[in-house]
C-alpha cells in the first residue's frame, strides 16, 4: 500500500431525533394525551386531547434478533400496522395503528407468525436481561437462554394478563447485575472465593486496582513461588466476583460454585409504595442449562402464591408487606436461614427494630 | 437435566450445511411458545450466501461449549472506530482454535432514536448494514439503551460505523465516560408526561458527546428521564441522574369521571383499591362518590391517576424531580437514586437550557470529586450529603430525606446562620425583599 487510508471523521450527532421515526398519530398529538385504556390483553387504546384515538399492539420477542426476525416484524408493521414500530425497554414491539378495525388482524398476523402479543396490564413483562455467554466476558451463566426458558413458562401470564399487579423479571449473569432490580430477580451468586491462575497474574493484572476493587479487603499482594501475585483471605471474601474482570486470572465462574439465587420484591416505580431493592428468596439453585427447570420451579412457586394471595394493585414486594415475611415463607414453603440475615453495610436497618410479631 | 459432552464436539470444518456444529443443548431452547433466539441464531448460519454464515456456525458452535462447560469463552479487548475512545466492546474467543470463524465477535453500541421510534424503512436499512459488516445479530435494545450490533470483526468496526453514522446514529457509551440514556415513551403517548422526555434526553446527552466519546470520567455515569413517577424507564435504580416528572400544583379531577369509575367497579372496591392504597392517605371518597385529594399531602406517587387515568391527571405546573446516585451493588451495596431536587420546572425552552446547566456543574463536579472507579452514589456517600449539596450548588430541602437526622454528633455551632439563611431563601422564593439583596 502506497498512500495512507483516508480515515473518515466521525459525524458526533449524538441521539438521533424520533420524530421522523415517530407515527403520524402520536406526532400530532405529541405532549397532549388525555386518557388510555386497555380494550384486550396486550392492546391499549390512547385518546388524545384533540379527540384522535391510536391503538397499540404489544408483543414479546426475543431481543436478541436475527436481520430476519426483524424484517418479519418489519413486514407485519408494513401490511397491518402503518409502517411505524417502536420498542419497549423491556425489548416488547408495539405497532401503532389509527382504526380500531386495524387491532384484531395486527393481533393474528402476530400471533400467526410466532409473536405472543401481551405484556401491557398486570402480566408477566418480558424479562429485562443481560448478555450472557453469548457475548460478555465475566459470565456465570447465560442471559436469552434462561430468559427464552422461563419466558416459555411465563408465555401464558404474558398473553393473559391475570395477575394483581405487574410483574417485572430481572435476570443477571454475573453479581454485577446489569439486569437490575425486579419484582423477581433470577441472578448468579458466586459460592466459592476466586481461583488464582499465579502464572499469569503478574503479566495480565494491575495488582493495586483488583486490591481496591474488593469490598471487604481480602486481597493482598503476595509472591508466589517467587513471582509477584494475590492472595485472598478466604474467610473474609464475600465471593462477589468484583475482582475478576480487571483480573482473569482471579477465575471466580465454576461449573460447580457458580449457582443461582432468586429475589422478590424490587421495584421502581414509586406507585403506593416508594421503589425497593430486591431481597433473597432462594440461593443455591443448580446453573443448570439449558433449561434451568429448578429456578423455573422457584419462580413458578413464587408466582403462582401472589397470584393466589395478593389483592389487586399489590405488586409482589408490597403484598409480601402487608402479609409479612413469615407468612410468605410459610406460603411458599421456601426455607428461611441465617443467609437471609443481612449482613452488608447498614444491615440493621433490614432487621425488625420493632416489637411488631408475626405467627 | 443430562449434559451431553458431545455437544460441543466440532464436526470438520465450518460454514456449509454439511459440517455444521452439533447444538442438542441449544436446540432444546427452540420448542416452546416463546420466540427462541437460537431460531434465529441458525437463520444466519444457515443463510449459505451471506459472509456471515461461518461466522454464525462458529459463534452456535461456541456458545454450545459454553453450556456444555457452563463456563463463558470471551475475553476483552481494544477496538475502537477512528477518533473515538468508546462504544465498541471488543470480545476475542477464548476457544478460537475450536471455532475460528467467530474469534472477533465485537458489539457496537449505537445510540437509538429517542423513545425508540422506528420507521419500517429504517430498520431495514440498519439490518441491511449489518448484514453488509456484521453478524445479522442484533439487539433491540440493551439495559443502557442501545442498539447492540452484535457480532463483528475487527476490519469490519470502522465500516459498520461509518454507514451507521452515514446515515445519522452515533455510538453509545462505554468505559468511565457518559453513557447511552433512554427516554420513556411519555409525550408521544402518555397522559401522565409532565415534560417533554426527547427534549430534555437529547438536549443533556448531545450536550455532553464529548465525555460519551473520549472516556475521561472517573467512571460510567448515566442520565435516564422518565415522565412520571411510574418511572418506566428504571431511572431511580438504574442512572447516576434521574430526571423523573412530577407536577407541583393540584392535579385535576373530573368528578363525573369519578362518578363513573365508582359506578362500575363499586363503592367499596373503589375504597379498598384507591382510597385505602393511597400511601398518604390523601385521598377520601365522598359520599356521593364524588373525590377530596388533599394535594398538601399527595407525593404524586402514581397510584390514583393510574387506576383512574380518564377522571385523574397531573396538575398544569409541570416539572421533574431530580434524584441522584442510583446504582447496582459494587462496592458499597445497591443505592437509591436520592431526591437532590424536588422540583425543577421543565416547560420553556430557558428552563431545558438550565437542566443543560445543573447536568453540567453536576457532571464537572463528578470529574473533579470522585475516585477513580468510583460512581457518584458512592462519592455522595463517602463525603456526606451536605458536602455533595455544596459541590453542586443546591441548598438542603427537607423533601431529600425521610427524616432529620438521628444522630447527635455533629457540630451545630453554626446553626443560627444557616436557619437565617434558610429563612432568608424561603422569603426570596416567596417573592419578598431581602436584606442581603
Ligand atoms: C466487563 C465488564 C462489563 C460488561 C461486559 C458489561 C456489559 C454490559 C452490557 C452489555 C450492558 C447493556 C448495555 C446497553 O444497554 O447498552 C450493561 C449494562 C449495565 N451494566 Fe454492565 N458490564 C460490565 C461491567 C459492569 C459493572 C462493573 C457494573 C456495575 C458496577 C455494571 C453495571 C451495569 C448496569 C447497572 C447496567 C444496566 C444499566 C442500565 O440499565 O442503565 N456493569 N453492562
Ligand atoms: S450481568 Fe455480568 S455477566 Fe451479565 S452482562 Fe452484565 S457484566 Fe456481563
Ligand atoms: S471475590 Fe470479591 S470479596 Fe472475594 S476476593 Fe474477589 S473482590 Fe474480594
Ligand atoms: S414514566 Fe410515566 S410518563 Fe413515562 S411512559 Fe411511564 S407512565 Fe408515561
Ligand atoms: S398520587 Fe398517590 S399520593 Fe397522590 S393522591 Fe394519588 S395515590 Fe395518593
Amino acid at each position: 500500500m502506497s498512500t495512507a487510508e483516508q480515515l473518515r471523521h466521525p459525524i458526533e450527532s449524538g441521539v438521533p431525533d424520533p420524530f421522523p421515526f415517530m407515527h403520524p398519530v402520536l406526532k400530532r398529538n405529541y405532549g397532549a394525551w388525555a386518557w388510555h385504556d386497555r380494550p384486550r390483553p396486550g392492546v391499549l387504546r390512547h385518546v388524545a386531547k384533540s379527540g384522535e384515538e391510536v391503538w397499540t399492539v404489544r408483543a414479546g420477542t426475543q431481543r436478541q434478533m436475527d436481520v430476519f426476525t426483524i424484517r418479519t416484524l418489519c413486514d407485519i408493521a408494513d401490511r397491518f400496522a402503518e409502517g411505524y414500530v417502536r420498542f419497549t425497554t423491556r425489548s416488547s414491539i408495539e405497532f401503532m395503528v389509527s382504526a380500531a378495525d386495524k387491532v384484531a388482524p395486527l393481533v393474528d398476523a402476530l400471533t400467526d407468525a410466532g409473536f405472543p402479543v401481551g405484556g401491557t396490564g398486570n402480566s408477566v413483562t418480558m424479562i429485562s436481561h443481560t448478555q450472557g455467554w453469548l457475548h460478555c466476558d465475566i459470565p456465570g451463566t447465560d442471559a436469552s437462554g434462561v430468559v427464552k426458558s422461563m419466558m416459555d413458562m411465563l408465555h401464558e401470564e404474558f398473553v393473559r394478563e391475570e395477575m394483581p399487579n405487574r410483574v417485572h423479571i430481572t435476570t443477571s449473569c454475573c453479581q454485577i447485575n446489569c439486569g437490575g432490580q425486579g419484582d423477581i430477580s433470577i441472578n448468579v451468586q458466586y459460592t466459592k472465593p476466586p481461583k488464582i491462575n499465579h502464572d499469569l497474574v503478574a503479566k495480565v493484572c494491575e495488582r493495586p486496582a483488583v486490591v481496591a476493587r474488593c469490598p471487604v479487603a481480602a486481597i493482598r499482594p503476595a509472591m508466589v513461588d517467587g513471582k509477584p501475585s494475590l492472595e485472598v483471605d478466604e474467610q473474609k471474601c464475600v465471593c462477589c466476583g468484583a475482582c475478576y474482570p480487571p483480573c482473569p486470572p482471579m477465575q471466580i465462574n465454576g461449573a460447580d460454585s457458580t449457582k443461582i439465587a432468586v429475589w422478590v420484591g424490587g421495584k421502581h416505580s414509586n406507585a403506593r409504595s416508594k421503589p425497593a431493592f430486591h431481597k433473597l428468596v432462594v440461593a443455591n439453585l443448580p446453573n443448570n442449562p439449558p433449561r434451568w427447570p429448578e429456578v423455573a420451579e422457584v419462580v413458578r412457586t413464587i408466582l403462582s402464591t401472589y397470584k393466589a394471595n395478593a389483592k389487586d394493585y399489590e405488586r409482589i414486594g408490597e403484598w409480601i408487606e402487608r402479609i409479612g415475611w413469615p407468612r410468605f415463607f410459610e406460603l411458599t414453603g421456601f426455607a428461611f436461614t441465617r443467609h437471609h440475615l443481612d449482613t452488608w453495610t447498614g444491615a440493621r436497618k433490614t432487621m425488625n427494630m420493632s416489637a411488631h410479631v408475626r405467627f | 437435566m443430562s449434559l451431553d459432552k458431545t455437544g460441543s464436539d466440532r464436526a470438520q470444518g465450518n460454514g456449509t450445511a454439511a459440517d455444521q456444529h452439533r447444538t442438542p443443548l441449544l436446540d432444546q431452547l427452540e420448542s416452546g411458545p416463546w420466540p427462541s433466539f437460537v431460531t434465529g441464531l441458525k437463520r444466519l448460519r444457515d443463510a449459505s450466501d451471506k459472509p456471515y454464515a461461518p461466522m454464525m456456525n462458529d459463534l452456535l458452535g461456541q456458545l454450545e461449549h459454553s453450556y456444555t462447560e457452563r463456563l463463558g469463552f470471551w475475553k476483552g479487548g481494544t477496538v475502537s472506530v477512528f477518533g473515538y475512545g468508546g462504544g465498541v466492546i471488543p470480545r476475542f474467543s477464548e476457544v478460537a482454535d475450536r471455532f475460528p470463524a467467530s474469534k472477533e465477535f465485537h458489539t457496537l453500541r449505537i445510540q437509538p432514536p429517542a423513545g425508540y421510534h422506528y420507521t419500517t424503512d429504517l430498520l431495514r436499512q440498519l439490518c441491511d448494514v449489518w448484514e453488509r459488516h456484521g453478524s445479522g445479530l442484533v439487539a433491540l435494545h440493551g439495559q443502557s439503551g442501545d442498539i447492540m450490533f452484535q457480532g463483528c470483526s475487527t476490519e469490519n468496526v470502522q465500516k459498520a460505523f461509518d454507514e451507521f453514522n452515514a446515515m445519522g446514529f452515533d455510538l453509545g457509551g462505554a468505559g468511565p465516560a457518559l453513557r447511552t440514556s433512554m427516554s420513556c415513551v411519555g409525550h408521544a403517548r402518555c397522559e401522565m408526561s409532565c415534560y417533554d422526555e426527547v427534549k430534555a434526553h437529547r438536549r443533556v446527552i448531545n450536550e455532553f458527546l464529548d465525555e460519551m466519546h473520549r472516556p475521561a470520567l472517573p467512571y460510567k455515569f448515566k442520565f435516564k428521564f422518565s415522565g412520571c413517577a411510574n418511572d418506566c424507564v428504571n431511572a431511580i435504580h438504574r442512572s447516576d441522574f434521574a430526571v423523573i416528572g412530577t407536577w407541583r400544583d393540584d392535579m385535576k379531577v373530573d368528578q363525573a369521571e369519578v362518578k363513573a369509575y365508582v359506578a362500575r367497579v363499586g363503592r367499596k372496591y373503589a375504597i379498598d383499591h384507591v382510597i385505602a392504597m393511597c400511601p398518604t392517605r390523601a385521598l377520601s371518597l365522598n359520599d356521593d362518590d364524588t373525590l377530596d385529594v388533599d394535594n398538601r399531602s399527595c407525593v404524586r406517587c402514581m397510584h390514583c391517576l393510574n387506576v383512574m387515568p380518564k377522571a385523574l391527571s397531573p396538575g398544569d405546573e409541570r416539572g421533574a424531580s431530580i434524584l441522584m446516585g442510583g446504582k447496582r451493588a459494587l462496592k458499597i451495596g445497591d443505592l437509591m437514586g436520592t431526591m437532590i431536587v424536588p422540583f425543577f420546572r421543565l416547560e420553556t425552552d430557558e428552563d431545558f437550557d438550565r437542566l443543560v446547566e445543573f447536568a453540567r456543574t453536576v457532571i464537572d463536579f463528578f470529574a473533579e470529586n470522585a475516585l477513580e472507579h468510583e460512581r457518584i452514589g458512592e462519592t455522595m456517600d463517602r463525603i456526606g450529603l451536605p458536602a455533595f449539596l455544596e459541590g453542586i450548588g443546591i441548598e438542603p430541602d427537607p423533601n431529600m430525606v425521610n427524616h432529620p437526622r438521628t444522630s447527635c454528633y455533629v457540630r451545630t455551632d453554626d446553626f443560627t446562620d444557616e436557619a437565617a439563611k434558610y429563612f432568608e431563601r424561603k422569603a426570596r422564593e416567596a417573592g419578598l425583599d431581602v436584606a442581603a439583596d
